[in-house]
């Protein structure tokens, strides 16, 4: 109501805006039509022809896709390993970073400390100097396995190379990387009104029950929407398949993003690079599709 | 009679029995030992990394489990890493780092501020649409546009430069766009409406008063911006040819290829010190940074 009475005051004193608008966000347009929208049509018509680079692109018609999903047995072996990886680095990433925020919510005077100590993997975890990191702690005769031998335990699991275990260890990179979702957490779980867990006390209500009525729900628009951005990244994840494990062993951990950069630049088939970048499109754009629709079932909104 | 009270006021029955207060005790020292020790977990790659690069290179993995040395502590990885590769010193890789996130953070936080301006408080036809374009180009991952954008910036002759890694960070960034439009929309609108009356442009609205107001949101800004450009290491591996131009993150890789001789200890060393910069402005600047993922939702 207020805010309709605001819009009608400044819709009479200033009218339209249209010229001014337009000017300030300009560079908004200007840059997305080139570096995104372009490129993008660009890569549409590339996905139809046959192109390295060094010779004219040839069209081809829907070849690429077909070969994408009839021949190339790499293609599924792909999919399933990032989907793989997605599957279970986000929900354990989320699932932790809630965990930790609630044991956060207690004031002490550490307080500070052990927000700073959390969040500090997630703001350099991107870097290529964690990934080399990773790479040499879980080496045969990296930290990971000394250090179980220096508590007796005797360990000398080739964790990168192995199939059932490289993929893991990225996993494991990605879950310690729970910062900043963490932070997002603690800020939602402040906004919960103490009254709600006042109530429900006097009511009789114990810890889970608290925990799975009351802060679950009220959570659930900050979990979707942290679910969605990790889904995206998840899925496009790069740097941790190429430095790390390079795919290896046996493509165990060949990530789609990391298959898309094999074929345009290293095999130098661009078409074929940009048909597997738009079925990434699709595919991700149909799940945040997909998950927007089964908003109602559980996402709570509290109605004003 | 004040503890009394607090007790009350919390909803506990009265309790001061001596009981009462050593379960209390036990349970904060349970918990500040979990707390701590599962942070201290967190950060030990980390830690073991630096006390790493400490160490002569050839006790780095026959002492793994061990992180000091006594007597043994060395400066001469640094020394070692220092040199580069091919000729190109590290201090190279560290000026080209510091050129590219310098450049593109000034870029994007001008731009940045000025769209989310014209987001936030103009009124104009297809508002809707172009915010909407803006929340798909801040979802939309750079590893899809990224092949595409290489051929065109291969067709205009730029690759090999900086201009396809700072460029386009001069026309706004959506995450950056989303957070100064969370921020302005806080500032009261009587402000710009007193303004407009003593006769003030929307322009002068946005140079006199937007700006000096949301300065903490533009540091944000700035320090995600840095942040993020000194990690990027995909527009380095895909625009960049020359090692010369190489910046840091992307030298570091070179440690990893396999032509290169391993020299972990200098390969330590050099990862401790390309994550001073980001390190220290996370100490320093840690109040701005968990503001702005809070206030935007959305991660860091």
């Amino acid at each position: 109501m207020k805010e309709k009475k605001v819009r009608e005051r400044r819709h009479r004193t200033i009218g339209n805006q249209n010229v001014p608008g337009y000017l300030f966000i300009a560079p908004f347009i200007i840059g997305f039509s080139c570096f995104t929208i372009i490129p993008m049509l660009m890569s549409l018509y590339y996905s139809f022809t046959q192109y390295d680079i060094y010779n004219p692109p040839q069209w081809i018609g829907v070849q690429n896709y077909i070969t994408m999903f009839t021949s190339d047995a790499l293609f599924k072996k792909v999919f399933g390993v990032t989907f793989r990886y997605v599957i279970f680095a986000v929900p354990l990433r989320l699932a932790m970073a809630l965990m930790i925020a609630m044991l956060l919510l207690r004031n002490t005077k550490l307080s500070g400390f052990y927000r700073a100590a959390y969040y500090l993997p997630s703001v350099i975890g991107a870097s290529v100097a964690v990934a080399l990191l990773w790479r040499r702690m879980w080496s045969k005769d990296g930290v990971v396995n000394l250090l179980m031998q220096a508590v007796g335990i005797n360990s000398t699991v080739p964790w990168l190379g192995q199939e059932s275990t490289a993929i893991w260890t990225l996993i494991i990179l990605a879950v310690w990387q729970f910062g900043s979702s963490m932070l997002i957490f603690l800020s939602g779980l402040k906004q919960i009104p103490v009254a709600l867990y006042e109530s429900a006390t006097i009511d009789g209500a114990n810890g889970p029950q608290r925990f799975f009525k009351i802060t679950l729900p009220m959570l659930t628009p900050t979990i979707f929407f942290n679910l969605i951005n990790q889904l995206i990244s998840g899925f496009m994840a790069f740097t941790q398949s190429y430095i790390i494990t390079q795919g290896k062993p046996r493509n165990s951990t060949l990530f789609y993003a990391y298959y898309m950069y094999q074929n345009s630049f290293q095999f130098s088939k661009m078409g074929y690079g940009c048909a597997l970048a738009w079925i990434m499109v699709l595919f991700v754009g149909l799940l945040t599709f997909v998950l927007f629709r089964t908003q109602k079932l559980w996402v709570y909104y509290e109605t004003e | 009679m004040a503890r009394q009270k607090q007790f009350e006021y919390e909803g506990h029955y009265v309790d001061r029995t001596s009981k009462y207060r050593i379960k209390q005790t036990v349970l904060r020292v349970v918990y500040h030992l979990f707390t701590f020790v599962l942070a201290i977990v967190m950060l030990y790659p980390i830690i073991w990394m630096v006390f790493s690069s400490l160490k002569p290179t050839t006790e780095i993995f026959k002492t793994a489990a061990q992180l000091i040395l006594p007597g043994q502590t060395t400066f001469e990885n640094y020394v070692n890493g220092f040199r580069g590769f091919a000729g190109t010193s590290f201090s190279v890789f560290f000026k080209n780092s510091f050129i590219i996130s310098a450049l593109s953070t000034i870029g994007a936080v001008i731009s940045s501020a000025v769209v989310a301006y014209g987001f936030a408080r103009m009124n104009f036809k297809g508002k809707g649409f172009w915010f909407s374009c803006m929340l798909v180009a801040m979802m939309l991952p750079f590893q899809i546009i990224m092949i595409p954008q290489y051929l065109l910036f291969n067709t205009l002759g730029w690759v090999g430069t900086y201009l396809p890694l700072i460029l386009p960070q001069w026309f706004g960034q959506g995450f950056l766009i989303f957070l100064n439009v969370q921020f302005i929309r806080g500032i009261p609108y009587d402000l710009d409406e007193a303004a407009m009356i003593d006769g003030c442009s929307v322009y002068g609205i946005f140079l006199r008063i937007i700006i000096p107001l949301i300065v903490p949101s533009l540091v944000t800004s700035a320090i995600f911006s840095f942040m993020w450009r000194w990690d990027d290491f995909m527009s380095a591996l895909i625009f960049l040819n020359k090692p010369i131009t190489y910046p840091v993150a992307y030298a570091l890789k070179l440690f990893a290829d396999p032509s290169a001789s391993s020299d972990y200890g200098a390969m330590f060393a050099m990862s401790t010190l390309s994550l001073i910069p980001i390190f220290t402005i996370f100490l320093t600047m840690q109040r701005y940074l968990v503001e702005g993922i809070a206030s935007t939702g959305i991660k860091g």
